[in-house]
């Protein structure tokens, strides 16, 4: 590696170098885990904030967003939770202290990776997203998160909350990176949330290894304190004729960017990935993903719908990846926008890359105003403008928030899109 | 009911109808034929209130008062009803959502009290039952993959319940076959009533068949070219429309 590489020259990207330099030798985990941190730096030291001439990052210039970087907040824990919620304060983990259901284990990720064993090392840091920058930052520099492992064949019904919040004093980043091992025939359910009462630069990595036969569906949403920039990575491996589902629910934050490395590596793997982004002002939200079928007969489904208002600019590429070997894969990706002003703006951009020749792969992005004819037809009938607007926006996103298996949490979301929905036309 | 007077109206800077002036009086079934091109679902969104065109001169009358500068919403609260050529699909708004928010949104702007639930719903439960509209369909997304015919009925089941004071069916008999075109003029036949109008614009007879219209007029180029009874309707099935584009010409 360069020692000097040209890459690092902007204020941020010297800041977030020095505090890997001052926290490098107290960061938790043994030789084996040093090794690849001190890796991953080199991988950001090389690459610096990811900027537009990156294809990947193209529409999120993270060196234009991030001018400044905060300094990381080396944190504490907190009072722990009621329920079964997990809190990452800070980037720091503390469990709750409830009893748990039986066959879920919890770790906070400090002391897992004391004497972390070689699989669990090799489970949380995985080859997929580890070329991009601020995937390799998270690897070098998360002190902290949480391990969720559920046993083989546990069944736990209860939703595990992932709550992620910030101390209020002033402005600052925090780093996680958090695995959930699911057992061969397990089934779970998570749910994410984050909150960040001031200015916060956070970058929370979620990892998710799913075994042969085991089911795991993950809600990820934003709270109305969201962070000011938020780099949230997802990776996932799908074991054979298991099933992985995730939908996102976007409504605050200034600056998100979601991305997401899912790959099949079992026959018969389900992957589904939803969202709904509710943006406005000059909110910028971005979903990258890139799902790969590794082995034959995988399916995989993408549904992503965003909603713009004011200036707001919203970003999907997908990618689908069809390895050489992966045939009768079933493919279908659709990213929906619609504009709701002038000013709004939405880049869409599937891919799909195909090595196999037996598979059906489909995908559609369509970027549009609300229908007049659909308005009328509602006006026709007596329903007010704004009302019939809002009517449709809400069906247009309901399609998506349907998916939602927990009653509980598609009942609060539906509930955030018509505030939303509310906000906006009073 | 319905007094219509020298109406010209553009779109996109074309002028479509041209001196129009029709009178629909309480109760008449009054059925405009007319070839296509001749302004006849201009007329129909032009009566709704549909964004977009432009009233140069005359003026549209419902009950005494002038609806021109009111919106869609207002005059269907007024009592506008229009049924549409192609009805539009409202993904993610299940039809029973629909109905409620369109009931109520109507009784809002008319001063009365919103529907409870249980007597929306019985209200739903026997209009739907009358015109075979499946309790299936009604969770359903509202027109989201029904059939032509399904979607008429549909327009129908709606026009039961807000109980419009005037009602234009919009080539309503399009896409529809001779079972299905039974069940809606069934359903219209149904409503009809001394306080009720209805104008039914339509490009061929066979409708005139299952509703009868009281009186029957030609729109040409814009303008109604001319008016007579039933018989009328006959003898442009017979004839065709060239006598009268020839006129208008």
């Amino acid at each position: 590696m360069n020692p000097r590489p040209p890459a690092i020259r902007t204020k941020a990207e010297t800041a977030l170098a020095d505090s890997f330099a001052h926290a490098s030798a107290s960061l938790p985990g043994g030789d084996a885990v040093r090794g690849l941190r001190t890796r991953a730096f080199d991988v950001f030291h090389e690459r610096g904030l990811p900027n537009r001439r990156v294809e990947a990052w193209h529409y999120t210039d993270l060196r234009n967003f991030m001018r400044e970087a905060y300094p990381i907040a080396s944190g504490a824990s907190v009072a722990p939770a009621s329920g079964l919620r997990v809190i990452i304060h800070d980037g720091v983990c503390t469990l709750p202290s409830c009893a748990l259901p039986v066959g879920l284990k919890l770790t906070a990720m400090r002391d897992a990776l004391a004497g972390a064993s070689d699989d669990l090392i090799h489970a949380l840091f995985p080859d997929q997203g580890a070329d991009d920058a601020m995937v390799a930052f998270n690897a070098a520099m998360a002190r902290d998160g949480v391990l969720i492992e559920v046993a083989p064949g546990a069944q736990i019904d209860a939703t595990i909350e992932l709550s992620f919040t910030s101390s209020g004093d002033a402005p600052h980043g925090d780093i996680s990176r958090s695995l959930v091992l699911v057992g061969e025939g397990a089934r779970a359910s998570i749910v994410e949330s984050h909150a960040a009462p001031v200015k916060v630069q956070r970058n929370s990595a979620l990892i998710f290894s799913i075994k042969a036969e085991a089911s795991l569906s993950h809600v990820f949403e934003t709270c109305a304190d969201s962070p000011e920039l938020h780099v949230s990575t997802l990776i996932a491996e799908v074991g054979q004729d298991a099933s992985f589902s995730s939908l996102a629910f976007v409504s605050a934050g200034e600056v998100l960017r979601r991305q997401a490395f899912v790959r099949g590596s079992g026959e018969r793997a389900k992957i589904a990935l939803r969202g709904v982004s509710l943006l406005k002002g000059k909110q910028h939200a971005d979903t990258t993903l890139v799902v790969e079928h590794a082995v034959p007969h995988g399916e995989s489904r993408e549904l992503f719908k965003t909603i713009l208002d004011g200036e707001a600019s919203g970003v999907f590429q997908g990618k689908v990846v069809v390895k050489p070997h992966a045939q009768k894969t079933d493919g279908g990706m659709k990213s929906q926008a619609i504009l709701l002003s002038d000013d709004a703006s939405m880049y869409n951009k599937p891919e799909l890359e195909i090595f196999a020749d037996d598979v059906v792969c489909g995908h559609g992005a369509t970027v549009g105003q609300l229908d007049e004819d659909q308005i009328f037809y509602l006006m026709a009938r007596g329903i007010p403008r704004v009302q019939a607007e809002g009517m449709i926006i809400e069906g247009f996103a309901r399609e998506v928030l349907e998916f939602v298996e927990d009653e509980t949490i598609r009942e609060r979301l539906g509930a955030e899109l018509s505030g939303w929905l509310a906000r906006r036309a009073s | 009911m319905l007094t219509i007077t020298d109406l010209h109206a553009n779109i996109d800077g074309k002028e479509i109808l041209k001196g129009l002036s029709l009178t629909v009086k309480p109760g008449e079934v009054a059925a405009i034929m007319g070839p296509n091109g001749s302004g006849k679902s201009t007329l129909s969104y032009v009566v709704a209130g549909r964004d977009g065109y432009e009233v140069t001169e005359g003026s549209i009358v419902l009950n005494g008062e002038d609806i021109l500068a009111m919106d869609a919403h207002e005059r269907a609260a007024k009592g506008i009803f229009l049924a549409f050529q192609y009805p539009l699909e409202i993904p993610g708004v299940t039809t029973m959502t629909f109905l409620k928010a369109a009931m109520n949104a109507q009784r809002k702007q008319r001063g009365e009290e919103e529907l409870t639930t249980p007597d929306f719903i019985k209200r739903v439960r026997a209009a739907a039952d009358k015109l075979g509209v499946s309790q299936e369909m009604l969770r359903r997304a509202l027109n989201v993959g029904f059939s032509g015919g399904e979607k008429k009925r549909m327009e129908v089941l709606q026009m039961v319940l807000l109980e419009p004071k005037i009602a234009i069916l919009d080539e309503t008999d399009s896409g529809l076959d001779i079972d299905a075109l039974r069940i809606v003029a069934e359903g219209v036949n149904a409503l009809r009533s001394p306080d009720r109008s209805f104008l039914v614009i339509t490009h061929y007879q066979r409708l005139l068949d299952y509703i009868v219209p009281d009186s029957v007029h030609v729109l040409s180029a814009g303008r109604i070219v001319k008016s007579g009874d039933k018989e009328l309707a006959h003898e442009l099935e017979k004839n065709g429309y060239r006598d009268y584009v020839a006129d208008a010409a």
